[in-house]
């Protein structure tokens, strides 16, 4: 991985090289049966961790959470409150609090 | 356990980028897919995905999310074609509850609401009606969400939330018409086989003016790159809303209500809504912004075999291509900067697979100097649209479309 950039003459062959498909669109469609993976990604522990545990994860795997940028307490209310409101997510309102404390410890503001 | 295997090996774009471009080029003869890891460069991170080959009928994709399934296309395989293979375009769903076996004699698609004569048509019926082809880049409203300043939640897609492909099917009028849409009615609404894990939950359903639903180009697609689609992108049937946001292109299409009233459906009113201001722009904790439901796509374009601070030798030119593509108009042309703005000249237009398709575009960048150098792409489309130079913002991070960056050395 010396040299980044390729001669252009090499590259420009390569252009020529049509990826496009061929319209060989089938007439008639094959049954499908497929196994989704299941998610191997864990919670990171922190205080209320088994709550966020049981709340959360039936709709979404924990990456989602794990992907999300660094956001202030306020911002995790608002998730937390859209996904009950909204997504009708069956949290109990007394869990509320620790699942935004949670969120905020692990993913808040260092 | 495939988590654990993909854990070890930490890879940056940077250098996936620049491995993929090179072996791209020695016929794919190499294991390009010994990566584990990638790093997208979003400001303030987390940045690092799995790269994960654990989904069905799918090859190597960036691991956005197991649950429901959302999976980006990497970067590097824009820059192999403008079609994006079957088995590399993006994957994104709203709930988990998605079948997993759809049975080709059983499925059935149904026509109701506000016609002559409800259908419940199957897909021999539907393969037997005329078929018609475009190729049109489906992108997901929040594709480059990550790259919002401040920063929004959602998915934290870098640029791969997008794809191109030649789509076959048949016209989602030519299906209104043998169902005969009464007069009086507004919108038509498309409802797929996922469901919520909550009973109460809203279902996913997206819905377009009855003139929109019935334009001749509107498809409900069988086949995508002359294959049936692969059950993530919504085999058997899937919407297919030429130059509009991915968020319409519904999967597995199972229910088309005609409606006679406009559709109030979550979906429409609140989600996938946008400012109704130029680039959907707004600041931060704004207030009174009339929102509007998001529709047509804007004009982006790519450089695809240069990455992020790569080196260019000095003294010879180099070749520099991407994609690009006009959004619900076609590619009018394509400027190429090398010095971060100030002057543009335009690229060489590739074949062109009609208006709604990624377009392939080329130049020479013969830096006569040694030093920093600020790449930059910009589309125009035939509408006379041109990428902006600074950033949009909205609250759900939807519709990027800023000049894209790219900075280099030449040494």
């Amino acid at each position: 991985m010396k040299r980044k950039i390729l001669p252009l003459a090499l590259l420009a062959g390569a252009a020529l090289v049509s990826l496009a498909v061929q319209a060989k669109v089938p007439t008639s469609l094959k049954s499908v049966d497929v196994t989704l993976p299941e998610s191997t990604r864990a919670l990171p522990d922190a205080a209320g961790v088994a709550v966020v545990h049981d709340n959360c994860l039936a709709c979404h795997s924990a990456g989602m959470i794990l992907a999300q940028p660094t956001m202030p307490k306020a911002a995790w209310e608002a998730e937390v409150n859209k996904m009950r409101n909204v997504y009708k997510a069956p949290v109990d309102a007394k869990d509320v609090p620790t699942i935004v404390d949670y969120l905020t410890a692990v993913k808040g503001p260092k | 356990m495939q988590n654990q295997r993909f854990a070890a090996n930490a890879l940056t774009r940077r250098r996936l980028l620049g491995q993929a471009g090179i072996a791209g080029l020695t016929a794919l003869a190499s294991p390009v897919w010994a990566q584990t890891m990638v790093t997208l460069p979003l400001p303030g991170g987390p940045g690092e995905r799995s790269i994960t080959t654990g989904f069905p009928q799918k090859g190597a994709m960036i691991l956005q999310r197991t649950r429901p399934p959302l999976l980006e296309t990497p970067f590097e395989v824009f820059d192999k074609g403008v079609f994006t293979p079957n088995d590399r375009f993006f994957v994104r769903w709203h709930w988990s509850v998605i079948p997993t076996s759809i049975d080709v004699d059983s499925f059935r698609l149904n026509v109701h609401g506000h016609v002559n004569q409800t259908l419940s048509l199957t897909l021999k019926e539907i393969l037997a009606l005329p078929r018609v082809e475009l190729a049109a880049v489906n992108q997901c409203s929040g594709n480059s969400r990550g790259f919002f300043q401040p920063r929004v939640p959602g998915g934290e897609w870098g640029n791969g939330g997008m794809g191109n492909a030649r789509w076959t099917g048949v016209r989602l009028k030519d299906v209104l018409d043998r169902a005969g849409v009464k007069p009086g009615a507004v919108q038509v609404r498309l409802k797929g086989l996922d469901t919520p894990v909550v009973a109460d939950a809203p279902g996913f359903m997206k819905s377009l003016a009855v003139d929109h639903a019935r334009d001749g180009e509107v498809m409900i697609a069988y086949a995508m790159n002359g294959e049936q689609l692969p059950l993530l992108n919504g085999f058997p049937l899937r919407v297919v809303v030429p130059g509009w946001y991915a968020t319409y292109w519904v999967k597995m299409l199972s229910d088309i209500e005609v409606l006679d009233s406009p559709d109030t459906n979550f979906w429409m009113k609140t989600a996938y809504t946008i400012p109704d201001t130029p680039h959907a722009d707004m600041k931060p904790g704004q207030a009174d912004v009339k929102m509007i439901p998001i529709n047509r796509l804007n004009p982006r374009s790519f450089i695809t075999n240069i990455a992020s601070g790569t080196t260019i030798p000095a003294g010879k030119p180099a070749l520099i291509r991407g994609i690009a593509f006009g959004g619900d108009s076609g590619v009018k042309r394509v400027d190429f900067s090398a010095d971060g703005g100030k002057s543009w000249h335009g690229a060489h237009l590739g074949k062109d697979e009609g208006k709604y398709s990624f377009r392939r575009w080329e130049t020479r960048f013969a830096p006569a100097a040694k030093g920093d150098y600020t790449l930059m792409v910009r589309c125009t489309n035939a509408s006379g649209e041109a990428q902006p130079a600074q950033a949009n913002w909205n609250p759900a991070g939807f519709m990027r479309n800023i000049i894209e960056s790219t900075p280099v050395s030449v040494a």
